[in-house]
């Protein structure tokens, strides 16, 4: 779960890490009144999406007045901002937040991730801030600084100090840095972080440090046990069709194409949507209905993949073990009617009474395609998309 | 034997009275598992199942000779279980869980570490199907009946997929060793490798089915290592040729988010370390029939 650059530089600051003053606004008039509270004479205005690479698409301006803070405000709340990391939808601002602008002498990189070969939190850290870690690594790969820690005790004074002086600070600001490094690993820990990014980390002309910009992503699984992060959850940067689904108890990723997915297992489920790629289509989702795959289950999981409008045709995909082709079958066509399916529907069934599952499908006198094998499943998924986008074309 | 698992395995269940861990456990003993007792707390001297259930692992151990635990333990207590087996001396840990936080899994394998490597307990999963030794024992919540026994091991992260990559083989004729689900977690048990070097000293098993997908390094490791060591032929696919970076495709650990995690980089990986490749999840059964094929000629 990601959560917004100025919900993080709160949880920072209250670990001991230093961020410009700043305010949040909703509105033009706000911004202007936040600029007046905050003082100073030049400022940043900053789109609040979940997302980087927020500048080159237009989502921070500096602003030298109200004029300047009110016309920005107003080009971008309401607007979607379509950046490299959004795709093509692109992310609803709603949120802005004005911070006072910093005169930058030096820009740093820091970023905590779970590094899953050591399993352990690692610390990356480059004095060739500003620009991508991907960058970074391409371009300056010699300035990388890593660190792991123990998680038996928790990230050490000596480690943050190591990596302070790798950065080739001052004297005067290694304290500072060692401070800033250790807050953010009580951060990352303290709340079951799995990534936290302060890119780029500031030295000021008057020998400040400064988190100029901060990411963070939340590990689902603690959210059990972190209720003040899952109350940072902005369901608008969210496509819709996945908060439907999520809503819902299904798990389920929105993809640009028009074969829809329902499938039990994530593993199946990705091979299916593969198959589809091989067969000539594109997948519109990826969608696991869990183990059970109940009639409930599978009529929500109906619902989800018609409610995206650019779905022509649905591929089932149910490998039953412990529970039973037949069962699963049945609760297929009850779903079909109680749902009303009105694109073609391909299903294949497989493991336990495939034979009796098959069979109430054929018997049912709806208009399922049956599929034997998993190929055969999504050639037919394919062509039957195929017919129906030509039909589509004619009327 | 096949490995990790047999039918004169004893295995106790944690949380053993839950509906889920009721029902398989039922469920493995009607495979022929030896299931000898379960784990509650607050219920021990009870009995369920027509088995004893122990207030603690240690007590389990101790009363039954049990080596091997399978946990279906909710995700906040989930941890907390995997190391009370490790430290009551269990050989074998298959968690089924789905929903561990990650940094619990890190406190696991830290935890794990203070017992010597011949005292420490080997853990498959978390988030996985578990261990199945066709015709022998199942220790897991796979459909026992799609597999064939044999001698061909499977190893992969997820569960219905190494269903589908059984069946396909079944259909052909062809039978398992051992099938065992690593689980789709980021931080897990046992990885790639770990059940990789079991299988290669397995008088049992002649070749193995690798079941990989995107996110994480294990493939990549666990390839180059067959590369250095591995004699009997490894056979491979990848899932997620679709899916895009940066999103987490069901699993917590099915996410690209670097160099090498895609599964068109992890099939380049694999190809240069010379892994027999299956191009397509339709394709499981004739790679393997035809690769069992090739090696007996040249045998």
């Amino acid at each position: 779960m990601d959560i917004h650059e100025y919900q993080a530089k709160e949880l920072l600051a209250r670990h001991g890490v230093h961020v410009p003053r700043g305010g949040l606004a909703y509105s033009p008039e706000q911004a202007t009144y936040r600029a007046r509270e905050i003082g100073g004479s030049k400022w940043v205005l900053k789109a609040q999406v979940h997302s980087g690479a927020r500048g080159k698409a237009g989502g921070i301006k500096l602003c030298a007045n109200d004029e300047d803070i009110s016309n920005a405000a107003e080009a971008m709340l309401g607007r979607k901002l379509v950046t490299q990391q959004t795709g093509p939808r692109g992310k609803l601002i709603s949120r802005l937040y004005l911070e006072e602008a910093v005169d930058i002498a030096q820009e740093l990189y820091l970023g905590f991730v779970l590094d899953r070969k050591e399993e352990r939190v690692m610390i990356v850290a480059s004095a060739a801030g500003g620009m991508e870690i991907e960058d970074i690594s391409e371009k300056k790969p010699d300035s990388i600084i890593r660190a792991t820690v123990d998680p038996g005790v928790g990230m050490q004074g000596f480690q943050a100090r190591e990596i302070a002086f790798g950065l080739g600070l001052e004297s005067n600001l290694i304290g500072k840095t060692t401070e800033t490094i250790l807050g953010c690993y009580q951060v990352f820990r303290d709340y079951d972080a799995s990534m936290l990014e302060i890119n780029p980390l500031v030295v000021t002309r008057d020998g400040s440090l400064v988190a100029l910009d901060a990411k963070m992503s939340f590990d689902e699984n603690a959210l059990f046990r972190r209720p003040e992060i899952s109350e940072l959850r902005d369901k608008s940067q969210e496509d819709p069709r996945e908060t439907f689904a999520s809503d819902r108890g299904l798990s389920y990723v929105g993809l640009e194409g028009n074969i829809g997915c329902i499938i039990n297992g994530a593993g199946l489920a990705m091979a299916t949507m593969d198959m589809i790629k091989i067969a000539g289509g594109e997948p519109a989702n990826f969608l696991d209905i869990g183990g059970g795959a109940s009639p409930e289950r599978v009529a929500k999981s109906f619902r989800a993949v018609l409610g995206d409008k650019n779905v022509e045709t649905i591929l089932v995909n149910i490998f039953a073990g412990i529970n039973r082709c037949d069962w699963v079958a049945e609760g297929v066509i009850k779903a079909i009617r109680e749902v009303g399916v009105d694109v073609p529907l391909v299903v294949r069934l497989s493991g336990t009474k495939v034979e009796e599952g098959r069979k109430i499908l054929a018997d049912s006198g709806e208009a399922v395609i049956v599929a034997e094998t998993l190929a055969e499943a999504a050639e037919k998924a394919v062509a039957a998309w195929r017919a129906a986008a030509k039909k589509k074309k004619a009327a | 034997m096949a490995i990790l698992l047999n039918r004169s395995t004893r295995v106790i269940v944690q949380g053993f009275t839950g509906k889920i861990g009721s029902f398989h456990a039922e469920d493995m003993k009607r495979y022929g598992t030896k299931v000898v007792g379960g784990v509650t707390p607050g219920k021990g001297g009870q009995t369920h199942l027509g088995l004893p259930i122990f207030n603690t692992v240690k007590g389990a151990v101790r009363e039954t000779r049990a080596e091997a635990s399978i946990v279906f333990v909710p995700p906040p207590f989930a941890a907390d279980s995997i190391m009370e087996a490790a430290d009551a001396g269990i050989k074998l840990c298959v968690c089924i869980t789905d929903g561990i936080p990650s940094q619990d899994m890190m406190q696991v394998k830290r935890y794990m570490r203070r017992y010597r490597f011949e005292d420490r307990m080997r853990l498959v999963g978390p988030n996985c199907a578990g261990v199945i030794t066709p015709g022998q024992a199942l220790m897991g919540i796979m459909p026992g009946s799609i597999y064939l026994p044999g001698r061909v091991g499977i190893v992969g992260r997820s569960g219905t997929l190494g269903y589908e990559a059984a069946s396909q083989m079944k259909a052909l004729g062809i039978g398992v060793s051992t099938s065992v689900g690593i689980g789709g977690d980021p931080i897990n048990g046992s990885s790639f490798k770990d059940i990789l070097q079991l299988f290669e000293r397995d008088e049992d098993t002649d070749a193995v089915v690798m079941i990989g997908e995107i996110g994480g390094p294990q493939e990549a490791e666990a390839a180059i290592w067959a590369r250095d060591n591995m004699r009997k032929p490894l056979i491979a696919y990848i899932a997620g040729l679709s899916a895009p970076k940066g999103r987490r495709m069901g699993h917590a650990g099915a996410i690209i988010s670097a160099f090498g995690e895609s599964a068109q980089e992890k099939v380049e990986i694999l190809k240069e370390a010379g892994v027999v490749i299956v191009p397509t999840p339709a394709s499981f059964g004739e790679v393997v029939a035809d690769t069992l094929a090739r090696t007996r000629k040249a045998a």
